[in-house]
């Protein structure tokens, strides 16, 4: 059993027990995805912190793809950059695979690739894969996936895990079909019984059952988007499939089988809609925000882009609707399988004119499910598009996490005024603000009586819903759109602040946290630097965002993008705080590691 | 109510023609969007549209101003240029009771808003939705449109040689059930067609040759009054028997053709082109192609076909409106959560 009493000391040690990353470089469509999975879930159940990462290519088959998972006692969760086992089982790559390697490194490989020529520094195991997976697996057709399994089994043996939980992840993994379980665990099997024989000895490097993960699930940020539209009782989502965000729908459709149906009649009690564009899926939104449903889409950069013009109407026409955003690099088509926090500006602004929007920034799968529900009742209550900006690298990888706490309590539907209320009203201005936090009463197409009916333009308006091009019409109306966006600092997330008060500020949010989180014990640990860090987890920003600036000389803001966004917005609202901000900026589209807001906070520190 | 000497009529709902009117126009004099306007509240008034129960959608244009024109008891949304039909479409998901009434124009739904239209139909979203349709662009004063037909003159001179686009032919190719074609300047066509299109059940889509007063009605002109009413060839005489009423007499003499509707109301056409099949779409295409090469303007029922699946059926949606379902009904309980957590341990 290991023991970590003290985590410092685990860092300076060299032992890579519970502390290691694996990549596995394989072909697009190869089916090494269910074996990654296996060999991330079989450390998850051995109690051991873990996150996966697949760096895949816009590709159906055939082109270079990457798996890293890292084991983390220390729950470290952002990408590591050095590798300590890789196993090779692309012939294309593996000559760039095997140079990338830090010495030192174990490489399991496909023998005849005979890769050991290459370094002298590398401890080398070539595994004899076709004879395994032939003796295991007699119908050629399935021998290409199953040759996966087999390195599962190789590393297996070799990391000292627990072959009991290889079992019981490939069952999860293959949800309970028997014949492939069998086949799956026959392959592992060989491999593991390989490596007991003819293995190189990795002391050192392994797996100690532990309990860090009791209690955890694995889920990816779209998944948990997802649960949380539809435990917000989402009713209309329109879309178009666009990566990396139509897991978000796709797993609602799933969930929406089962959770969201007439139990009587077996009748949806959530319409989904597959539209033929991003510009009709925003249209979808916008009418039926407009007619009182809980509408969302879920797109990306792309997508936002065509949905501007319908997103800017929203805005001006006051009309609910929850945009989830899951960034991909741009611009343009971009890298559409890679990761950034490229959005953030596009998200903040969306629309031609002057537009402000409210922005949830999750930072971890928790936070996903709760912003993603978070995001219907602040839609609904100031009756303006809101977005949930998440990324590739929250929203396609496997996260390990804390379950979902229930959101208890009832959904906040907003200022809606039914027959009754406006019986009893004797002057309603659709656009009138009464009570002085910018937020008008609406009504909703259908309401009996005669009085509640009102005309909806993206036109000048006054507070009656009336055509104006009166200039103090439209001046008091975005005055007021402004006001109604300012009320919303009350409702919004609070940023996530800790530290014990050094002068020394790091702001980050989003996908960035863990690299944040761990680049703060190094800069502790190995530079003896103290930090405080704010996460940001929502626009607008809140005093307590400001008031940590304005505190400190220094605030290095780390985001993964060339134009450091949010540093742009920040100082938009407070240009006077512009000259404390220090950009720390990764976007090669990649996940930012730890590593690199090490190494600029240094820099520029010298 | 005051007592009048000379009573108001008031349809079934006891409600007034007054009742059903809209803010003043402010489009041109003599619009041919003013006349279709009148019709759209004569035939709600005549059908018994419940007001508050009306989704009134536009995209851009001068078109699309109208539906400030009529029903101020609806609710009204003046959107996107050309994507008015997404809108609707999001509108009939939250509240599938609403009757939506949608007025479009030839620059917003043949161009910008083709793709919409498109998919609008293939869904078969319930609408009426109506095309005022002049052949130019006339809030950005007077550019062609993609519907303006060859040969065709702007006001300066400009001759239109692009081949014009005709969204009835287009709407009959994609299936929609009910394809019509009228001109503002034909009130009494013009009226039974919106009666019968809001007895109908999905898209109804109508054709509206409206003369832009101002920008396109010239003596060069293809959609001028004159050459509107110089060319118009009605293809049938057209009755319309409402659901409430069967006895009322509004069926033209002589044989005619019933189309039963999907409210009760039956729909008589008795045919002045005897060759005209409205129900087979494929003859019917053919032969609206034939007469706009000999220049002739064919309007009436074009084509029709009721059953057709709709939106809602599609989609497989609960009877109950979406925007009324309680938060019983749309937030799962604790235990669900509960359980998809432990799927994911």
């Amino acid at each position: 059993m290991l023991t970590h009493a003290d985590p410092s000391k685990t860092v300076e040690s060299r032992s890579r027990v519970n502390d290691f990353s694996i990549e596995v470089a394989t072909v697009n469509g190869s089916g090494s995805q269910t074996a990654n999975i296996v060999l991330m879930r079989t450390i998850f159940q051995m109690g051991v912190p873990v996150t996966g990462k697949n760096l895949f290519p816009s590709n159906i088959a055939g082109l270079p793809t990457w798996f890293q998972i890292r084991a983390s006692h220390r729950g470290y969760q952002a990408r590591k950059q050095e590798i300590d086992f890789m196993i090779c089982m692309n012939p294309e790559t593996a000559k760039e695979d095997v140079a990338k390697v830090g010495p030192g490194t174990v490489l399991v490989y496909d023998e005849p690739l005979k890769l050991d020529g290459l370094r002298s520094d590398l401890v080398f195991c070539p595994v004899p894969f076709q004879r395994l997976v032939a003796a295991s697996c007699p119908e050629p057709k399935l021998q290409k996936l199953v040759k996966n399994m087999v390195y599962v089994g190789v590393a297996a043996q070799m990391l000292d895990l627990d072959l009991d939980e290889v079992r019981i992840a490939i069952g999860k993994q293959l949800h309970g079909k028997q014949k492939a379980i069998e086949l799956n665990q026959t392959a592992v099997q060989a491999g593991y019984d390989w490596a007991a024989a003819e293995a190189p000895r990795t002391e050192g490097l392994k797996v100690v059952r532990d309990h860090l993960t009791d209690g955890q699930i694995i889920i990816d940020g779209n998944s948990a988007c997802a649960l949380g539209a539809m435990f917000a009782g989402v009713t209309v989502v329109a879309w178009y499939p666009i990566t990396p965000s139509s897991s978000v729908v796709e797993t609602l459709i799933d969930y929406a089988k089962d959770h969201r149906k007439d139990p009587a009649t077996g009748e949806s009690t959530l319409a989904i809609i597959q539209m033929e564009d991003e510009i009709a899926s925003a249209g979808v939104v916008v009418g039926a925000g407009w007619a009182g449903a809980r509408s969302m889409t879920a797109t990306s950069g792309p997508g936002i882009s065509l949905m501007s013009e319908f997103i800017g109407l929203a805005y001006f026409a006051e009309i609910p609707g929850v945009f989830i955003d899951v960034t991909r690099v741009g611009p343009s088509t971009g890298l559409p399988t890679r990761t950034s926090q490229g959005d953030t500006g596009i998200c903040a602004r969306a629309s031609h004119g002057d537009t402000l929007h409210i922005c949830l920034y999750p930072g971890t799968m928790e936070e996903c499910f709760q912003f993603s529900y978070l995001a219907f009742d602040l839609t609904e209550r100031f009756q303006t598009p809101v977005f949930v900006v998440s990324d590739l690298d929250l929203g396609m990888q496997n996260w390990a996490s804390r379950p979902f706490a229930y959101p208890e309590g009832p959904l906040d539907r907003g200022k809606v005024l039914d027959a009754e209320a406006l019986a009893a009203i004797q002057d309603w201005g659709r656009y009138q603000d009464v009570d002085g936090d910018g937020i008008p009463y609406r009504t909703l197409p259908g309401t009996p009586g005669g009085r509640g009916a009102y005309f909806t333009r993206g036109s000048g308006h006054n507070g009656h819903a009336l055509y104006s091009e009166r200039p103090e019409d439209y001046r008091n109306l975005v005055d007021r759109l402004k006001a109604k966006f300012m009320t919303a600092k009350a409702f919004v997330p609070k940023p996530v602040v800790s530290g014990t008060g050094s002068p020394r500020g790091i702001l980050a949010y989003g996908s960035s946290d863990p690299a944040v989180a761990e680049a703060r014990d190094i800069l502790r640990e190995v530079h003896g630097k103290d930090s405080d860090y704010l996460r940001v987890r929502a626009l607008p920003f809140t005093d307590e965002v400001i008031d940590f600036i304005r505190a400190r000389e220094v605030v290095y803001v780390v985001e993964q993008n060339r134009d450091a966004q949010m540093a742009a917005l920040i100082r938009d609202f407070h240009p006077e705080l512009g000259t404390r901000l220090r950009p720390v900026l990764h976007y090669d589209s990649t996940a930012i590691p730890a590593q690199t807001i090490v190494d600029q906070i240094n820099a520029a520190e010298k | 109510m005051p007592a009048t000497t000379s009573p108001v009529p008031t349809n079934k709902l006891g409600l007034t023609k007054q009742d059903y009117v809209g803010s003043k126009s402010t489009l041109c004099p003599g619009c041919g969007h003013d006349a279709i306007t009148s019709q759209i509240i004569q035939a709600a008034f005549e059908m018994n549209l419940e007001p508050h129960m009306v989704a009134k959608l536009s995209g851009i244009g001068c078109s699309s101003k109208t539906p400030a024109y009529f029903l101020a008891q609806a609710w009204g949304f003046n959107s996107v240029h050309g994507r008015a039909a997404a809108v609707c479409t999001g509108a009939a998901l939250a509240n599938r009771n609403l009757v939506n009434l949608l007025a479009s124009g030839d620059g917003d739904s043949m161009s910008i808003g083709m793709g919409q239209f498109v998919h609008m139909i293939r869904r078969n979203v319930p609408v009426v939705y109506i095309i005022e349709d002049n052949g130019v662009y006339g809030l950005t004063k007077g550019q062609f449109s993609a519907t303006a037909d060859v040969g065709s003159t702007l006001k300066h001179g400009d001759v239109n040689e692009l081949p014009p686009l005709d969204p009835c032919t287009l709407a009959m190719e994609l299936g929609c059930g009910f394809v019509a074609r009228s001109f503002s300047g034909n009130p009494k066509q013009l009226g039974v067609i919106l009666k019968a299109a809001l007895a109908f059940r999905g898209t109804a889509l109508i054709d509206v040759i409206s003369p832009c007063v101002t920008f396109n009605n010239h003596e060069s002109s293809t959609r001028s009054y004159k050459s509107a009413k110089d060319h118009e060839l009605p293809l049938q005489d057209l009755g319309f028997v409402p659901y409430y009423d069967q006895d009322e007499i509004d069926v033209p003499a002589g044989e005619a053709r019933e189309v039963d509707l999907p409210d009760g109301s039956r729909l008589t056409l008795r045919a002045i082109r005897e060759d005209f099949d409205p129900t087979d779409r494929f003859a019917a295409s053919r032969e609206i192609h034939e007469a706009r090469e000999r220049g002739e303007l064919l309007t009436g029922i074009l084509h029709i076909e009721t059953g057709r699946k709709t939106l809602h059926d599609f989609m497989h949606m609960v009877a109950t409106p979406m925007a009324a379902l309680p938060d019983s009904v749309t937030k799962p309980g604790p235990e669900v959560l509960a359980a998809c957590m432990a799927e994911l341990m």
